[in-house]
């Protein structure tokens, strides 16, 4: 049994059980949050909005189910480690095609396991979400407090984005997915409402979009502050007045930003399958699916174009915004769940048919 | 939406005594709700047939009705305190099927009472087989194949159409009674029959089986807004074929992953709207193990056991936002009352996994058929949880009390794997510990997954727990080992045992390696918000999260798992402990493990550990929380038997001093201090072999009482009329050599007196004296308890206080004392004393209106009695009178045998009150389902020994308009009085035997009295069984017999022709 050790920026050091990728004699930098989905943790291992990230599971039994080739929401997990109590030697379920533990191997993700997570997850809750290091046990200590010091960049958006644009034929709609870092189930949600979609690179020009006769624009989630791409604000601006516009998560964000409205960190952000949302038109509250370290603020949005169209009930955070005069919407959580409650899948719908209209 | 300005005053229903299929969750549900209603603002008015319930306190509502639960009675209380509205959704199957009744009746249109929290259309949608199947159909659910049959030929028919093997559910029946799995024609024929039989509406819903499938529960819960949240689901180990009350169920789900997760709650949450269902639903699936296929397979639209076990394993609160949903609010105006800064509008996420394992009435019922299939027989449950599933389970298993620490059942060490994959097959309550035995003998995970299809995924747990004891025993023990060991839940127990070890020693080593649990708090989410929840488990992590607390604190120990013998009766009391712990100025301290309770409502206590009640355990608890010590009078047999194991450890038990409880308990000291106070006593006599039981009981004389010592609800106990039947006995019943003694007294046929006292170790205080109407030789707690005694003299009273406060006084009690007494030709012989809280103290408490564990736990806390405003001696009683009835659970358990005796058998208890005995008598019955005739055919059988007196009764019977079936000597005494008679044949002797004759729906009530002989009795219990499927009330004892004649006679009129 190989140990490894998680540091805090904070200075605390849990040792546990090596679970994932040979860490040998490097070590893994990220942003410990946490998460507390009790299933999903391939979804969210593979989620690209977890860019740099370490990922503290707070259900102690993780990979149960195990791995199959169907429930990946990108083609490479970007997070930079995972935290676990307890991670399965291997998986029983009939979609199963290996470990949770070979999957850490082969996407070189280091995971530490035997952690007394539920520990770790209310540190965090009480000072905020804080860098760690996933290093081998005998790395030295000034050399992690030398990584801790380091910054972790803002380039997460261009890192997980498509390089490329990827066309997705279908009979339907015909929408340009701004690619944020675009987790899969956006896409079939589209698909499966037999829309042509289009995955353009987050920094695409308008005229590229626009070369693609898009009749819907959706702006996808994705990891960082939605500060580190002010680029793309203008281009938002010109989208959202000549076609209906959905955003969600990072998109929200930006959506938010682009229309005069402000964001700020949240001291250890949403994320998990239980965040309930109300919807303040319908007045009914929805169970959603979330994560993001990012908010728009209550007061920017009073000065905007934008209105708040649902909130968080636990926190009253936004949770979803329109904009008074286009046909553009955005909500912070995720409608194509996955992991999570599928309460919301309708604002797909609602989308399109903004689109009809 | 906000309340409903409509509603001021609601009639809450409960749910009656407690039976298999029922049990103290009603309990929970119901408190929780009345006080849920009451800080909204609502006047309650409660309804509920069972004392020993904390919802019936009359503190609990604004008025508290104990009163049978049927429509007749319903409407007497509706008609008396008009209510606005009544809630059924709380008081289980019983309070829902009442619902319909006065819905159906058009009672409620006609008095103008609105019904909450579901419509009566959806009771039947959800529970009508076949409107529920067509509503599933309707909003694109899928069923299994089915068909309704209300007869045998559908039945068979369906089966030529889709083959077998099929399961047999009956329409609205507690926990499926009379169903099952047909795998053949026979089959098919056996349950068809008994399942319309036990359908009320005669109807049965046959179904093809999906046996093997994984099946999963959903708890959801919406509000008037069409808000659905599902507060948690859950898992069972054992797939689809096992009720899901007796399956082995863990929570959340462990093997489904977020795809399948979703996919069944969103199939929930849609079920739950196409009900509209306000308040707490239950929905059962069916998930094929190697596709997304899956089947609902049932809806409860009510709370339910699951959502107790649910309520307990998440720390959401169903019933009490149930409740507050049905008077008009919206999840997202109720706060979390976990967090208290969330709403009540999210779904809990566990940090924890939690298991629970049924407690099976088979160390009872020791003939009882323990196959586990669609018919529930467990009489209650316990719950563990932990960080791992190891942990948890492990933990569960101890907390069973059924003398097992761990995964092993000793006695399958010795089998060899084809008996021990034997034993797997039988599918019964020993099952996973089969499973393990063959780990042990090398068979893989695998081959057990193809034999039984539980998942691999709790096998490989399984495995983990067997690897973990090879490590163990190649390594020995190692800081290491022990704390791997301790994280995976092993006890101290196994491990001392295995390292040949005092457990004492092994946890002095262990605490002086660090290897200490800590506590983790259980808070609805994670960690994610802050949270003070008073509500901790133990685990071997790191951080501890007990909040400090400057109070002075005290532990008290609850009774654990529901079984026979160790009832609802002990958790009431540990309520009533903790409260007044509470009003003294202490911290209450509860340690218990049953999800079904009161007492594990974490809002009940200061803080509740929700851990197994053994030695390590609870030892555990006060080593972190050093409290001024430890009450054990009132967790039953469980919390007394901590008592001397836990002093040795040095801690300070409160109340009645180890010592005497042992004096108390210890035959021959017992004894002696009886001796010495020159107080009588049945003679008795402890044997230690075979032959010394022989010589001695001669000399007692026959009959006699056997059993074995230190018993608990008289099991193992008989009453043998010879020789031959006591050597019988010895090698059947008891193990016994010098450890294990055998226990022997003189059978003394007479009344039976029970008394129940408080003392302060100076003032004794007696609430009230019992009388039982059956005579002693029927366990007490099977007998109809009455208070006042109606039939004793004044000057036998006298004697039964005089000898009660002296037995008190000289024992030291402080807190608690029972006492049961025969009167045997005119004299006082004291039978039993139990230095703890017994099963009559919440009825004495109801009838006499002393609370009687309160001023016990104030008294041995050193609020002397006289303080509390109490005297010495016997309190005198109220005009009024009060029966305690017995409720069996027969139905659910084939091969039992119902005739009373010293063994107890009954499940739960009912009370009927009334200014008039015969009165408060019939309301008892009534209250226990019985269906009293008032004219019509008795089948008798009666021995030799007890026709004399029988024939007074019959011809009694014959005057209020009964005539008579019976066998041939029975008829003989009839005929011989001058009273009609047709004579029936024994069972086998002809076409038209007993059997038949039970069978042809002609007899209205049977009396059998118990036969000595052999070869007489094996029909009699085949006649008694028969008469328990046909649901017809069969009554052993001639003593309930004359009772049951009574009422008649109180209520009907004699057919007599002019003279």
């Amino acid at each position: 049994m190989k140990q490894l050790k998680l540091v805090l920026e904070t200075g605390e050091e849990y040792l546990g059980e090596s679970v994932g990728f040979d860490l040998e004699n490097i070590f893994s930098l990220g942003e410990l949050v946490f998460n507390t989905s009790m299933t999903g943790y391939q979804e969210i291992l593979s989620d690209p909005s977890y860019c740099d990230q370490m990922v503290v599971m707070t259900y102690p039994l993780i990979g149960n189910y195990g791995v199959n080739k169907d429930d990946f929401e990108s083609l490479t997990p970007s997070l930079k480690g995972m935290v676990m109590r307890e991670c399965a030697e291997e998986g029983s379920n009939w979609r199963n095609e290996y470990s949770l533990r070979e999957l850490l191997e082969r996407f070189k993700i280091p995971a530490i396991a035997g952690i007394d997570t539920r520990e770790l997850t209310k540190k965090i809750r009480d000072r905020g979400v804080m860098k760690a290091v996933l290093a081998p046990v005998n790395y030295p200590s000034h050399n992690i407090q030398l990584v801790l010091s380091r910054s972790l960049g803002t380039d997460q958006i261009s890192r997980v984005s498509t390089k490329s644009p990827i066309h997705f034929p279908g009979d339907g709609k015909r929408i340009v997915l701004m690619d944020f870092g675009y987790k899969k189930n956006i896409l079939r949600s589209l698909l499966t409402r037999n829309c042509d979609v289009v995955i353009v690179p987050w920094n695409a020009s308008l005229e590229t979009i626009q070369s693609y006769r898009p009749q819907g624009i959706l702006l996808s989630n994705g990891p960082g502050n939605p500060k580190d791409v002010p680029e793309v604000l203008p281009v938002i601006r010109d989208l959202q007045k000549k076609y209906p516009m959905f955003s969600i998560c990072m998109g929200h964000q930006l959506f938010a930003l682009a229309n005069g409205a402000d964001t700020e960190k949240l001291k250890f952000g949403h994320r998990g399958a239980n965040h309930p949302v109300k919807d303040l038109k319908l007045n009914k509250v929805f169970m959603s699916s979330q994560n993001h370290g990012y908010s728009v603020t209550n007061e920017s949005v009073e000065k905007s174009d934008l209105e708040v169209t649902q909130i968080n009930i636990n926190d009253k955070t936004i949770e979803g915004l329109k904009h008074k005069t286009f046909q553009a919407f955005s909500v912070q959580y995720h409608p194509e769940a996955s992991p999570g409650p599928e309460d919301t899948g309708w604002l797909f719908d609602e989308f399109l048919n903004s689109i009809r209209n | 939406m906000g309340l409903n300005p409509n509603l001021k005053k609601i009639l809450v229903i409960g749910s009656g005594p407690i039976v298999i299929g029922q049990a103290a969750e009603f309990d929970y549900s119901g408190t929780q709700a009345v006080k849920s209603l009451i800080e909204e603002g609502m006047e309650v008015i409660l309804v509920n047939s069972n004392p020993a319930t904390i919802m019936t306190d009359k503190e609990t509502a604004h008025k508290v009705y104990i009163e049978p639960l049927t429509v007749e009675f319903l409407l007497k209380i509706i008609h008396k305190e008009k209510p606005d509205g009544i809630l059924p959704t709380l008081g289980g199957q019983t309070a829902l099927n009442l619902a319909v009744k006065l819905e159906e009746g058009g009672h409620l249109k006609r008095l103008g009472v609105q019904l909450l929290g579901c419509k009566v259309d959806t009771i039947q949608k959800a529970e009508d087989r076949k409107l529920f199947k067509e509503l599933m159909q309707e909003i694109g659910e899928p069923v299994p194949d089915s068909r309704i049959v209300n007869s045998l030929e559908e039945s068979l028919d369906f089966a030529t159409k889709i083959g077998y093997p099929l399961i047999i559910r009956p329409a609205f029946t507690l926990g499926g009674t009379g169903g099952g799995i047909a795998a053949n024609e026979q089959e098919l024929i056996l349950y068809t029959n008994s399942g319309i039989q036990a359908s009320p509406i005669g109807q049965c819903l046959i179904e093809r089986s999906i046996a093997g499938f994984k099946e999963v529960e959903y708890e959801v819960i919406r509000d008037s807004k069409d808000n659905c949240i599902i507060v948690c689901n859950m898992e069972n180990f054992d797939p689809v074929g096992i009720h899901t009350g007796d399956s082995i169920v863990v929570a959340p789900s462990q093997t489904l992953s977020d795809k399948e997760y979703q996919i069944l709650r969103s199939s929930a949450l849609k079920i739950i709207r196409s009900l509209k269902i306000e308040g707490g639903c239950n929905v059962q699936y069916a998930m094929d193990p190697h596709s997304f296929q899956y089947y609902v397979i049932e809806v409860n639209p009510r709370v339910s056991r699951s959502s107790a076990l649910a309520s307990k394993a998440t720390g959401y609160p169903i019933a009490k936002i149930a409740a507050k949903i049905a008077i008009g609010l919206t999840m997202d105006e109720i706060l979390n009352p976990v967090t208290k800064k969330t709403y009540a509008c999210f779904e809990p996420a566990l940090d924890y996994v939690v298991s629970k394992i049924p407690r099976w009435p088979f160390d009872k019922f020791v003939n009882a058929n323990r196959r586990l299939g669609t018919q529930m027989k467990a009489t209650g449950e316990v719950m563990a949880l932990g960080r791992s599933f190891e942990e948890s389970m492990l933990k569960a298993i101890r907390s069973l009390e059924v003398g097992l620490y761990h995964l092993e059942l000793p006695t399958y060490k010795t089998k060899t794997l084809p008996e021990i994959v034997e034993k797997i097959l039988k599918q019964d309550d020993e099952r996973m510990f089969a499973i393990s035995e063959a780990m042990r003998k090398g068979m893989s995970a695998k081959a057990i997954n193809e034999l039984t299809k539980i998942d691999l995924f709790f096998l490989n747990k399984f495995e983990n727990i067997i690897k973990m004891e090879k490590i163990l025993a190649s390594k020995g023990k190692s800081v290491e080992t022990i704390r791997s060991a301790k994280r995976l839940g092993f006890s101290d127990r196994y491990l001392s045992t295995l390292f040949k070890e005092k457990e004492a020693d092994f946890y002095q080593w262990r605490k002086s390696n660090g290897i200490m649990p800590v506590f983790k708090m259980v808070d609805t989410c994670a960690g994610e918000f802050e949270s003070s929840t008073p509500y901790y488990y133990s685990s071997y992590e790191s951080q501890d999260e007990v909040l400090e607390s400057t109070k002075k604190k005290v532990i008290i120990l609850g009774s654990g798992p529901i079984r026979i013998g160790q009832g609802i009766e002990f958790d009431y009391a540990t309520v009533h402990a903790i409260d007044a712990i509470r009003s003294l100025g202490y911290e209450a301290i509860v340690i218990n493990n049953n999800p079904e309770t009161v007492s594990t409502d974490f809002n009940i206590s200061d803080r509740l550990y929700f851990e197994p009640l053994t030695v390590e355990d609870v030892f555990n608890v006060i080593e972190r929380e050093n409290p001024i010590g430890v009450i054990v009078q009132f967790g039953g047999q469980t919390a007394i038997n901590l008592a001397k194991p836990l002093a040795d450890r040095g801690v300070k038990i409160l109340g009645t001093s180890v010592d005497d409880i042992d004096r108390a308990e210890d035959r021959k000291r017992f004894e002696e201090l009886l001796r010495s106070l020159d107080i009588a006593q049945p003679l008795g006599i402890t044997v230690t072999s075979i032959n010394e039981a022989v010589e001695k009981s001669a000399h007692l004389g026959f009959p006699v009482i056997v059993r074995p010592s230190y018993v608990l609800g008289g099991r193992a106990m008989e009453i043998v009329y010879n020789e031959e039947e006591l050597l019988d006995y010895m090698k059947r019943a008891v193990q016994i050599n010098p450890e294990h003694p055998v226990l022997i007294d003189r059978y003394m046929i007479g009344r039976e007196m029970e008394v129940d006292a408080i003392c302060d170790g100076e003032t004794v205080f007696i609430p009230g004296i019992m009388e039982h109407i059956e005579k002693a030789g029927v366990h007490s707690g099977d007998s109809i308890a009455v208070y006042p005694p109606q039939s004793v003299s004044q000057d036998i009273l006298e004697r039964l206080s005089a000898t009660t406060l002296s037995i008190t006084r000289a024992l030291n009690i402080k807190g608690l004392i029972n006492l049961q007494f025969v009167i045997y030709q005119g004299e006082v012989f004291v039978l039993e004393v139990n230095p703890r809280s017994s099963r009559t103290v919440p009825f004495l408490t109801k009838v006499t209106g002393v609370p009687m564990a309160k001023i016990a736990t104030k008294a041995l806390m050193g609020v002397s009695l006289i303080e509390q405003g109490y005297f010495h001696g016997t309190l005198p009683p109220k005009d009024e009178i009060a029966v305690k009835a017995p409720v069996f659970s027969f139905a659910k358990l084939s091969d039992v045998e119902i005739a009373l005796g010293p063994e107890m058998k009954s499940t739960g208890e009912v009370m009927g009150k009334d200014r008039v005995f015969e009165k408060a008598l019939h309301k008892a019955f009534v209250a226990a389902g019985v269906v009293i005739p008032d004219s019509g055919t008795i089948l008798a059988t009666i021995n030799d020994l007890e026709k004399e007196e029988a024939l007074k009764l019959f011809k009694r019977f014959h005057n209020i308009g009964f005539d008579f079936v019976a066998t041939s000597g029975t008829a003989k005494l009839l005929r011989d009085a001058g009273i009609h008679v047709r004579v029936v044949d024994r069972i086998g002797q002809s076409e038209n035997d007993i059997i038949k004759e039970i069978k042809s729906g002609r007899i209205s009530l049977i009396i059998n009295t118990i036969s000595k002989s052999k070869n007489v009795e094996s029909d009699g219990f085949k006649m008694r069984r028969c008469a328990v499927e046909r649901g017809l009330l069969c009554l052993t004892s001639l003593d309930t017999t004359e009772a049951l004649l009574k009422t008649i006679e109180r209520n009907t009129y004699t057919m007599e022709p002019i003279s």
